[in-house]
């Protein structure tokens, strides 16, 4: 073996044996450093005969380019036994649980307010609102219900102290009166929907002292009932998601309309559970009704130039009947349990494009 | 309103099922609560004969009966003293259920003896209370029948079905089993039996008259009167007593139950008086003085307040007009002379007097909702001969008195009206046939425009409107077009204004960061609202639903707190909640203002196996409410903090943000002695602001401002000043902001401290700022230079000395 033979299998050799990148940096320094065997070994080429000098130094040049990879090759090994000696000492107990991240519900009133307001939106109507303690003016007068009607006894009416002039303002017992609040300011064509509270002095299992409503109004030229049945069979296929929604339209009594409607949708009833769609029964869901022309005079409006129609429906009952929550009261206990079963995070928006959650 | 199916028919000539009736009364505007068809639990039960009864070998009171029920013969124990041979009765059999005994019949043996189904009593069959005994049906009752049949065969009153509708206000007419009939008969059920309206000739003058004061003229636009003498006032006939009973009314006597039968058969409330208990001969009605006592029918007195109009004769008052009669002169069993009083009286003056004296009446109920204003004179004829059939006797001629105020209101009904209303064609002949049907009368020589007379029933008819109502109720609300509204814009324009936006926008917002919305009353109780500011003494409700509810809410605060407290009570901890609702200033129109509050309670963080948990500090409330600032555009670079939070808030942990002199809401721990009132622990941090008074953002439009990045690396400086420790960290940063406007884009706080190094009343505040350079990288001398600006300025402003400077 020659002297080159020899140095190569001792380096290589040296190199496997090299535990760690400083043995390993050692066997480079004494191979290829500057005081190493093989850089000595090319020092001294030029004390060798003309003839052998491109023979030697071809040999050493090739030696040294094979220490080198080798040295290159055992570097990355110990740089990979290295990393998977590190990842496993960096071994966590991955199944132990995330922190808590606090989440917020939206309150289901307001989402279901959220999905009446983006259908109707779609059909053009804006949000009106007013005040929520009102006069009697408002809240009855206006709307054709005269004092010591029978129909102001069905509202169960809350008082506030009398004023100095003795008039008792009134918790608004429907959101009605913005209808005659904004015909008052605004002149025809007019679609406009009221998500509000309303309150009523009655307190039981079916009944809260304060509840919500969503009024609509439509008034325009040519406006009939026609668009009425239309208009609100539209919103409940939309609300419920059931495209085929059978909606029926019942003759009925409200003070502010002529002729007035209330409006029921299909529903069946199996085992306790409600199913809305066709069905063998039916669900009374809103009220409705062309605008009596004594409202529309009360307003300023000429009752033989401009008309329309006008509807109320309870937010809580749509809720109740679209999320399945049994009970009335628990929509105001702040219950946190409740209100994160049917509460709605905030990623989960109501859109038309994105769904209303019927669909 | 209750009527039974054969009274309906007694109006109405039809050969409608009860299906179809019971279909077609809500699309007509006459919605069914409850349908009672006693047919269908008849159904099961089957007649019977008793063959042979034997004396039970085990027991004294039972016998064993052998019954034939048509086909079978069945062994049945029976303990009824009547059951014997030959008898027909009713049969349950095994699997029947029996109402009035609430079971289904099994078979077994009933004291070591065979019984095979059950012999029923009245009760068991739930159609009277009458227990002793098996009913005995006739001999001709067909052994094996189905019960429901025979009953309907022999027209045994309970199998009538019991109909019950709401009757809306409008609809006064239909509180009488003939108004609804009249309905069904234009909704095409059949027609309307003619009733004997004609008058009765009585014998004599009446020996009471009527006499209305002035003071009571104008409410009484009617009134007759007529004396029955030598009735007899039993017990009423099967017939009428079945009648009363099956809608809930419980039979007194002939006169009093004539009286409730035809208030609700005719709507037409009546009062009997005694003829011989009446002082004098003449029955006043006048506008009672204040203070009166009448001690009415149903045994309580009430006390007259001025004007309600009351009824008496020479002894006094004893009538509570329309609303309910007196206890002295109200006729009795021993009751031998009658004086029948038909009224009508003005709806408002009997619906005010009932709601003062909270007095409820069926006849107060069909009063202030209208009668038939001719009914005194037109129906008075048909009532006197209705009585004596029934309690025989003689009737006087009538007494009349009244105003006489009634004028047939005539409606100009453009025949246009019904499509531009409806949007549908009723044929012309259509719309005359419904009207007519109603009562309604049609004058049609016009072409365009007919004159319809009112019918004196129809109070709530009011104009065209009214009676295009009633043509398309009858004609069909299912004949209406569903017409979808025409599109005002071709894409859907926003609902909600800029100023609307904003809520559901906070809503998200507030989600998003772990609040969780709540809905709570807009009243609370007056004592909490004192605790957060008090309110306005109008803002008191008169007739709260408890004294908990009887204030308008000044703030949502008190209402989450009790929120808080009632999760607490069932062990549910950590909470956060906001609400975005109404708060009141005062009860006018100016005094409501749309609050946001939200609260926090316990821990911010939890603990878990990484962390301690972390209780929650006014910064968290701090952060809340500049999120929602910042969110609908307030600038919250620009807000100051002041100390003056409102004093339901920790004096010395909390703070109000201004922008300017703009109240921009405030925030902090809660006062101790309000956590201490709702009995609730510590930490408890909210905020609340009014969004009616944070100014909407200025709506530059969707484009954005030019992005000027630089091109230059920022530096941040680092600086710690001494400086006394009132000084707030608000007011350090101001001056450092100030001291290089142009340049400093950040400054932080990232350490207070105070301790050894520091003198005593002082504190080191250490802050970092971002310096940006504009055109070239800062040099060394540049930044010495913006450096000894700062610690210049804050010694100058704030009294900071540069820490080991």
């Amino acid at each position: 073996m020659s002297d080159l033979e020899t140095l190569k299998s001792d380096f290589e050799a040296a190199i496997q044996a090299a535990a760690d990148n400083e043995a390993l940096e050692a066997v480079r320094l004494d191979a290829l450093g500057k005081k190493g065997r093989i850089s000595e070994q090319l020092k001294q080429l030029g004390q060798l005969p003309p003839e052998d000098r491109k023979q030697a130094g071809q040999a050493l040049n090739i030696l040294k380019d094979q220490i080198a990879e080798a040295i290159a090759a055992r570097a990355k090994t110990l740089g990979a036994e290295a990393m998977n000696k590190k990842l496993a000492e960096e071994q966590i107990d991955i199944s132990l649980p995330i922190a808590q991240q606090a989440q917020g519900f939206a309150h289901p009133l307001s989402r279901t307010i959220e999905e009446i307001t983006a259908i109707f939106s779609d059909m053009g109507f804006v949000i009106a609102e007013g005040p929520d303690i009102e006069t009697d003016y408002y809240n009855f007068t206006a709307l054709n219900i005269p004092p010591e009607h029978p129909a102001r006894q069905e509202h169960d009416t809350f008082y506030l102290m009398p004023d100095e002039a003795g008039q008792r303002p009134v918790l608004r017992t429907h959101t009605s009166p913005v209808q005659v609040r904004t015909m008052q300011k605004m002149k025809p064509p007019i679609r406009l929907i009221v998500p509000g509270r309303t309150y009523r002095s009655d307190h039981d299992a079916t009944h809260s002292p304060m509840f919500h409503q969503c009024e609509g109004l439509v008034i325009g030229e040519n406006i009939h009932m026609g668009h009425l049945k239309g208009c609100l069979i539209d919103f409940c296929r939309a609300f419920f998601g059931v495209d085929d929604l059978p909606v029926r339209f019942r003759p009925s009594f409200f003070p502010f309309t002529e002729p007035s409607a209330e409006v029921d949708i299909g529903c069946s009833r199996s085992d306790g559970g409600l199913k809305i769609g066709a069905g063998d029964d039916w669900l009374e869901i809103l009220g409705s009704g062309m605008v009596n022309p004594r409202v529309l005079e009360n307003c300023g409006y000429d009752p033989e130039q401009v008309q329309g129609f006008a509807f109320g429906m309870g937010i809580e009952r749509l809720a109740m009947l679209k999320y399945g929550i049994p009970d009335l009261r628990t929509f105001y206990d702040s219950d946190m349990r409740w209100l994160r079963h049917y509460g709605f995070v905030s990623a989960d928006m109501a859109a038309l494009h994105t769904g209303l959650g019927g669909e | 309103m209750k009527f039974t199916l054969s009274w309906l028919f007694d109006h109405l000539e039809t050969d409608a099922s009860l299906e179809q009736i019971v279909d077609m009364l809500p699309m007509v505007g006459l919605e069914v609560e409850s349908l009672v068809n006693p047919r269908e639990s008849f159904a099961a039960f089957r007649v019977a004969e008793i063959v042979t009864a034997e004396q039970h070998p085990n027991a004294d009171r039972l016998r064993v009966c052998t019954v034939n029920a048509g086909g079978e013969t069945l062994s049945i124990v029976c303990g009824a003293p009547n059951a014997r041979s030959g008898l027909k009765t009713v049969l349950a059999p095994v699997g029947a259920y029996v109402p009035g005994a609430d079971i289904t019949i099994k078979a077994g043996k009933i004291r070591g003896e065979t019984s095979q189904g059950m012999l029923c009593s009245s009760a068991e069959l739930g159609i009277s209370e009458e227990a002793d005994g098996i009913i005995e049906l006739a001999a001709d009752a067909q052994t094996g029948a189905n019960f429901a049949d025979y009953a309907e065969q022999i027209r045994l009153s309970q199998i009538d079905p019991v109909i019950e509708i709401a009757i809306t206000p409008n609809r006064g007419d239909c509180l009488g089993v003939r108004g609804v009939a009249r309905d069904l008969a234009a909704a095409g059920m059949g027609s309307l039996k003619p009733l004997d309206f004609s008058p009765a000739v009585g014998e004599g003058a009446s020996p009471v008259t009527w006499h209305i004061d002035d003071s009571a003229l104008a409410l009484v636009p009617a009134v007759s009167g007529r004396m029955f003498s030598g009735v007899s006032n039993g017990a009423s006939p099967a017939w009428l007593a079945d009648r009363l009973t099956a809608i809930g009314q419980r039979p007194i006597s002939a006169l009093v139950d004539i009286t409730n039968y035809i208030m609700f058969d005719l709507g037409r409330p009546l009062h009997a008086y005694d003829g011989d208990k009446i002082a004098g001969n003449q029955l006043t009605i006048t506008a009672a003085s204040s203070g009166q006592e009448i001690l009415a029918l149903n045994e309580k007195t009430y006390i007259t307040e001025t004007g309600m109009l009351v009824i008496g004769d020479e002894d006094g008052p004893d009538d509570i007009a329309g609303v309910m009669g007196g206890e002295r002169t109200g006729v009795s069993d021993s009751t031998t002379n009658m004086f029948l009083e038909i009224a009508v009286f003005d709806p408002v003056s009997v619906a005010t007097t009932g709601r003062k004296l909270n007095l409820h009446s069926d006849a107060r109920y069909r009063f202030e909702r209208g009668l038939d204003q001719c009914g005194p004179e037109q129906m008075a004829g048909y009532i006197a001969r209705f009585i004596q059939q029934i309690c025989g006797g003689s009737f006087s001629e009538l007494t009349l008195a009244g105003a006489n105020s009634y004028i047939p209101k005539t409606i100009a009904f453009s025949l246009s009206r019904t499509r531009q209303l409806t949007g549908v064609d009723v044929p012309r002949a259509d719309q005359k046939q419904i009207l007519e049907i109603l009562g309604f009368d049609v004058d049609d020589r016009g072409e365009e425009s007919w004159d319809v007379t009112v019918p004196p029933w129809r109070n709530d008819i009011d104009g065209s409107a009214d009676l295009v109502e009633e043509i398309i109720r009858i004609f069909g609300f299912d004949k209406l077009n569903m017409t979808a509204l025409p599109r005002n814009s071709v894409i859907a324009r926003p609902a909600y204004s800029a100023e609307q936006k904003r809520v559901p926008l906070l809503r998200r917002l507030l989600t998003s960061r772990g609040i969780t919305e709540a809905v709570t009353f807009s009243f609370l109780k007056s004592d909490d609202a004192r605790l957060f500011g008090g309110v306005d003494e109008g803002l008191r409700l008169a007739n709260p639903i408890s004294t908990d509810l009887d204030m308008m809410r000044p703030s949502i605060l008190p209402n989450l707190l009790q929120a808080i407290s009632r999760n607490n009570n069932r062990g549910i901890d950590n909470i956060s909640l906001f609400e975005i609702g109404p708060v009141f200033l005062s009860p006018d129109e100016t005094g409501q203002r749309i609050c946001v509050s939200g609260i926090r309670q316990g821990n911010i963080r939890s603990a878990d196996w990484r962390q301690k948990a972390e209780p929650v500090t006014a910064f968290d409330s701090k952060a809340d409410i500049l999120a929602a600032l910042a969110l609908i555009g307030v600038s919250v670079d620009n807000l100051v903090v002041s100390r003056d939070a409102p004093d339901w808030m920790h004096p010395g942990r909390s703070g109000r943000l201004k922008l300017g002199k703009m109240d921009m809401g405030y925030f902090g721990e809660l006062h101790p002695a309000i956590l201490m009132h709702y009995d609730l622990k510590s930490p408890i941090v909210g905020f609340e602001f009014w969004l009616d008074t944070i100014p909407l953002a200025r709506n530059k439009g969707p484009m954005k401002p030019l992005l000027n990045l630089s091109a230059f690396q920022p530096v941040s400086r680092d600086f710690a000043f001494i400086v006394d420790e009132q000084v707030e960290a608000q007011a350090l940063v101001q001056s450092v902001r100030k001291a290089a406007r142009d340049v400093v884009t950040d400054v932080q706080v990232f350490d207070i401290y105070q301790g050894s190094n520091i003198e005593a009343g002082k504190k080191s505040v250490a802050l970092t700022a971002t310096l940006q350079p504009k055109s070239a990288t800062f040099t060394e001398d540049e930044l010495k230079a913006i450096s000894d600006t700062i610690i210049s300025t804050v010694a100058k402003n704030n009294g900071g000395e540069i820490r080991g400077g």
